[in-house]
């Protein structure tokens, strides 16, 4: 019988090399998918499942929202299974005049960038959130902000692609590539060369290590969040509400440690209270600080909460590049190599987008969004 | 010490967990589920499982394995997922 090597190898199995394998097996290409642990249980496995529009200033990681945005209903029509997509909205508020004035301007930009941001009155705050602090003094409403269980949607995108012939392969680490003419020829695993015609480093906050192994470094660095689940509650929390602050936080390089209020409902009946961000390394211990910061501000949003039971805590490690961006694209200095990393907390959202801009440019087909932006070879991400 | 478990005076001794209270005052249940209000008690009994819920002074969720009440405490069934009071 003739063996049949892959076309492609996906190293990572998060919602990111998922929604990779997922668009190039729908594109007809052989694929199989490494991960040197279970499938999808590493920084997928560890997020709150945010579909966010309402975070993003205009620019190119909102584009790739928005396109990301666009592309979901179909894609969760091919899945076919349920992933607890939930299209609650989000509603930012502001609780001080600076910060409403600041909030406004904010979303007035958004508006001239295609999002659904929609001023309104604390009243009508109150009204879609009956829970919320009486001392919101400015909020906007953006009904394209949705939610999904980031651990279904990266099995079913899995289960989606090995329907299609794709070969799952947990456990399986990549050490390095064998090159012919300097292009790549096959990854070699600690199970064997693996030959095929190209590679994606899908790694998430570890496809620099898995870059340096490829001999081919690029920049992506590890932001420690945690987020805290409450008991189940009657619906109590109904659209991913945060505060306006947040903004902030996601395009901001501080090291030490940051937090704003972020707070949500689970199908489940939970709720979910983030974020922080720490710049830590891999290193995984919890700071009782930090749990503290965060219930204190998620009390202060909603003061319901506070005689509510926290039942557990839980962290991973989101990559982001030093400019914050993405980076979708052919490294440039080996072909046949594709990096896809960087997408700090969003991943889950724009992974939509993501799998299918990939997909795109491996092919040859006219881009979903200007990959531009998000190419490997730009400063501070390829020495 | 005497404390009040869904509306009846119980007089309880020191020392022993409301689950224990309850268990020998003959409850098995003391917590309904969520969505198919079906009948809850202790589970693990080392406070990991969170299925032995109930509400105390108002507050909900209290686990009655990890709780030792206090004298004057108002214990009642805690019916599905439950806000404080």
């Amino acid at each position: 019988m003739r063996v049949r090597y892959p076309d492609v190898v996906v190293v990572g199995s998060g919602v990111i090399g998922a929604a990779c394998a997922e668009a190039l097996s729908a594109a007809g290409l052989r694929v199989t998918v490494l991960d040197r642990g279970p499938l999808g249980a590493g920084t997928s496995a560890a997020g709150e499942g945010n579909v966010l529009v309402s975070d993003k200033e205009p620019g190119p990681e909102l584009d790739l929202a928005l396109a990301s945005l666009l592309l979901w209903p179909a894609l969760l029509d091919r899945l076919g299974v349920d992933v607890e997509w939930d299209a609650k909205g989000g509603l930012v508020v502001a609780t001080s005049p600076d910060a409403a004035k600041a909030l406004a301007e904010f979303a007035a930009s958004q508006r001239t960038a295609g999002v659904d941001a929609r001023p309104i009155t604390p009243t009508e705050a109150l009204d879609r959130e009956p829970h919320l602090t009486r001392a919101v003094v400015g909020a906007v409403h953006y009904p394209q902000d949705a939610q999904l269980q980031p651990v279904l949607v990266t099995k079913a995108l899995l289960a989606t692609a090995a329907s299609r012939g794709t070969t799952l392969r947990p456990g399986v680490r990549a050490l390095g590539l064998r090159r012919t003419a300097g292009a790549v020829s096959a990854v070699v695993t600690d199970d064997g060369d693996l030959p095929c015609g190209a590679v994606v480093n899908a790694c998430g906050p570890w496809a620099g290590e898995t870059a340096t192994a490829f001999d081919a470094p690029i920049t992506v660095l590890p932001r420690r969040g945690v987020v805290l689940v409450t008991a189940a509650l009657p619906p109590t929390v109904r659209h991913k509400v945060y505060d306006a602050d947040y903004v902030g936080a996601v395009a901001s390089g501080d090291a030490d440690l940051q937090v704003s209020t972020v707070v949500e409902s689970t199908a489940g009946g939970t709720v979910l209270i983030g974020s922080s961000r720490e710049r830590v390394g891999f290193d995984a211990s919890l700071r009782v600080e930090v749990p503290r910061a965060l219930a204190k501000r998620a009390v202060a949003l909603f003061p319901v909460l506070a005689d509510v039971p926290v039942l557990r805590a839980y962290g991973g490690f989101r990559p982001y590049a030093p400019d914050h961006l993405p980076i979708i694209g052919p490294d440039p200095r080996t072909p046949g190599l594709w990096h896809t990393t960087g997408h700090e907390g969003a991943g889950i959202g724009l992974a939509a987008a993501t799998g299918r801009l990939l997909t795109d440019l491996l092919t040859g087909a006219e881009p979903v969004v200007d990959p531009t932006p998000f190419r490997v070879d730009r400063p501070g991400v390829c020495p | 010490m005497r404390i009040t478990i869904d509306g009846e005076p119980h007089d309880v001794p020191p020392n022993r967990t409301l689950a224990a209270v309850l268990i020998a005052a003959g409850r098995q249940s003391w917590r309904t589920t969520r969505t198919n209000d079906r009948p809850r008690g202790v589970f693990c009994g080392i406070g990991v499982c969170f299925d032995c819920l109930l509400v105390v002074n108002g507050v909900p969720d209290v686990r009655a394995c990890q709780r030792f009440p206090a004298d004057g405490d108002v214990v009642r069934t805690q019916h599905g997922a439950e806000l404080p009071e």
